[in-house]
């Protein structure tokens, strides 16, 4: 096909055959493309080396304890070391409650922060607010545990708590002596962390809506506010589930913050007031003194659960964020 | 260039020109108009009357300050970080940026139409058309009545009166533009603002929706900004022409392009510079 048209473009022809004559100049440069290509491909891999060598380990570490409890381990709720026996739920219960009673917590503020931030705020502010925002997400988590310890836990003691006892008492969430410590003060200490992750996400999210859209509602005649919820939150929805779910995903592998403050004892109880632990306290609290192969199995197989859970969070907060890209992304 | 200059401008002289025609009576009076980008002076000390009922263009090269004129007569133009407007604009007799103005309310009666059509992307066909009162909170008392009514005079009912409940997205370009006009129609207003509505549409789109202005044309004061000489000479009654900020001629339309008054405004109809 291609000596066709050179035959008939006597000018063509004349400059094909310099093409090969280059040739040898050409594989210097490929040479430093593919070394280029073979390691960054070779990062990669390590990069999906890592966790699919801790997955390996962890399951692999969790074979005795799947092998004695099977699929009772996620219903039981006896935690007894020196007998044996080992069942995973009220760590689990304490992990998936405390977290979303933390979303339930942070995810009014964290979107009422962020339409701050991206809609509302003068321009000049933004910049430095949003700032001080994620500032927040820098605090070591161990911090948020001593102030939740000294202050959080007090406050909750001593006025939070009997006062939902006394006007809020005949609901089963809120019955028992008030501790302080238990899975109200870790759903507040994981709101606190969680808020900045949240809020930053969605605040990106909702700069990606075009202004055309903001436009045409203000045009029409919008209040800021309706143009806010008609025009600016319907497109970016998806996003904002997306970054609900990264906020789930960082309350669920907290761990120092959690454990100090939310009482370690794993008993299932509806109450917000009572004590609880969670799957990264217990891991966190036990791991150097499991004494017993069982114990250490038993141990690992939490850890493999909690694996589980935050990885299938985070593929589906990915896929819904990429979601409302896509689709905000081509309006015409 | 040394001649008096026939078009007001500068401090001294912000008197308006007078309307060439003495029969139509101002709608808008626009008075020492200043508009800014943070330090950019994008309109200068613009004076000028649109009348009433009459399609009005603007014209002249980009960044002629044209778009930014339109979007001060709604105050959507301060809604842009770092804008700002002085001078005032009377719809009326009313200045739109008096301090008991509600813009939110001035936008129900200055409609306006962007250069790309922009309808809600997650709201049907039916909920676009209705946008304006679901915004608003207003009671529609027959809003299928008006979901019709507003469809066909864009001329638009028979090509979507089977899939009113689609997303707006699915129509082409200058379905989803004449769809942004019965938007704005469903509305009421009674000024309808233009910016470049044809600018991202094809030669057939572009016909109908000069087709359109002409029949609106007799119920709303138009005020249309396009860069296409041709359309402001087939679609309007009177031509304003903007020069980097300043308004530099506004008359019969028939008179800027055949016989102007300023030697820039003939220069940029004809096609000599811009």
């Amino acid at each position: 096909m291609s000596a066709a048209p050179a035959e008939a473009l006597p000018h063509a022809a004349a400059t094909t055959p310099s093409a090969p004559q280059r040739a040898p100049d050409r594989p210097r440069g490929r040479l430093g493309d593919r070394l280029f290509e073979g390691v960054t491909t070779a990062l990669a891999i390590v990069v999906l080396l890592v966790p699919s060598a801790m997955l390996i380990e962890l399951v692999g570490a969790s074979r005795k304890a799947i092998g004695a409890f099977g699929a009772s381990f996620l219903t039981s709720s006896t935690w007894d070391p020196v007998h044996g026996s080992f069942g995973a739920l009220p760590f689990l219960w304490g992990t998936v409650v405390s977290s979303l009673l933390a979303l339930a917590l942070a995810v009014p503020v964290s979107i009422g922060v962020a339409i701050f931030l991206a809609e509302l705020a003068p321009h000049r502010a933004r910049g430095p607010l949003s700032f001080l925002v994620e500032l927040l997400a820098a605090i070591p988590s161990v911090v948020y545990g001593f102030w939740g310890v000294f202050v959080l836990v007090p406050l909750l003691r001593e006025h939070v708590e009997p006062w939902l006892a006394a006007h809020l008492g005949f609901l089963p969430l809120f019955q028992g002596p008030p501790l302080g410590f238990g899975m109200l003060a870790a759903g507040v200490v994981l709101a606190i962390m969680i808020v900045p992750t949240v809020s930053s996400i969605v605040r990106e999210v909702l700069r990606a809506v075009p202004a055309a859209q903001r436009e045409a509602a203000a045009g029409l005649g919008a209040t800021p506010w309706d143009t806010i919820r008609f025009a600016v939150l319907p497109s970016a929805r998806s996003g904002i589930v997306g970054a609900i779910l990264l906020g789930l995903g960082r309350a669920l592998g907290e761990t120092m913050a959690v454990t100090m403050v939310i009482g370690n004892r794993p008993k299932v109880s509806v109450s917000l007031l009572d004590p609880a632990t969670s799957m990264a306290s217990v891991l966190a609290n036990e791991f150097a003194e499991a004494d017993s192969d069982l114990y250490l199995s038993a141990l690992s197989e939490i850890a493999l659960l909690l694996f589980g859970v935050a990885l299938i969070l985070n593929l589906l907060a990915r896929w819904l964020v990429g979601a409302t890209k896509g689709r905000v992304g081509s309006p015409a | 260039m040394t001649t008096a200059p026939p078009v007001a401008r500068g401090p001294l002289s912000s008197e308006p020109p007078p309307l060439p025609d003495p029969e139509p009576v101002a709608r808008i009076q626009v008075r020492k108009l200043h508009a800014w980008f943070g330090g950019f002076h994008a309109v200068r000390d613009v004076s000028l009357d649109i009348p009433t009922r009459k399609v009005t263009a603007v014209i002249g090269p980009s960044g002629c300050g044209k778009s930014t004129f339109l979007r001060c007569l709604n105050r959507l133009h301060e809604l842009t970080p770092g804008a700002r407007a002085e001078g005032s604009v009377l719809l009326d007799g009313v200045d739109v940026y008096g301090r008991r103005v509600d813009p939110v309310v001035l936008r129900r009666r200055v409609g306006m139409v962007f250069q790309k059509p922009n309808p809600f992307p997650t709201m049907s066909i039916r909920d676009n058309v209705l946008a304006g009162h679901l915004l608003s909170g207003t009671r529609v008392p027959d809003p299928e009545a008006m979901v019709e009514r507003s469809l066909r005079q864009v001329a638009l009912w028979d090509e979507v009166k089977d899939k009113l409940d689609q997303s707006g997205m699915s129509l082409s370009g200058g379905q989803q533009q004449r769809l942004c006009i019965a938007r704005v129609l469903a509305v009421e207003p009674e000024v309808i603002l233009l910016d470049e509505p044809c600018s991202a549409l094809d030669p057939i789109a572009t016909a109908r929706i000069e087709e359109l202005l002409g029949e609106l044309e007799s119920r709303y004061t138009i005020v249309l900004v396009t860069h296409n000489m041709q359309q402001a000479a087939r679609t309007s009654d009177y031509t304003a022409f903007f020069y980097l900020g300043d308004l530099v001629e506004l008359d019969r339309t028939t008179t800027i392009f055949t016989n102007p008054k300023e030697r820039r405004t003939e220069d940029y109809v004809t096609g000599r510079f811009g």
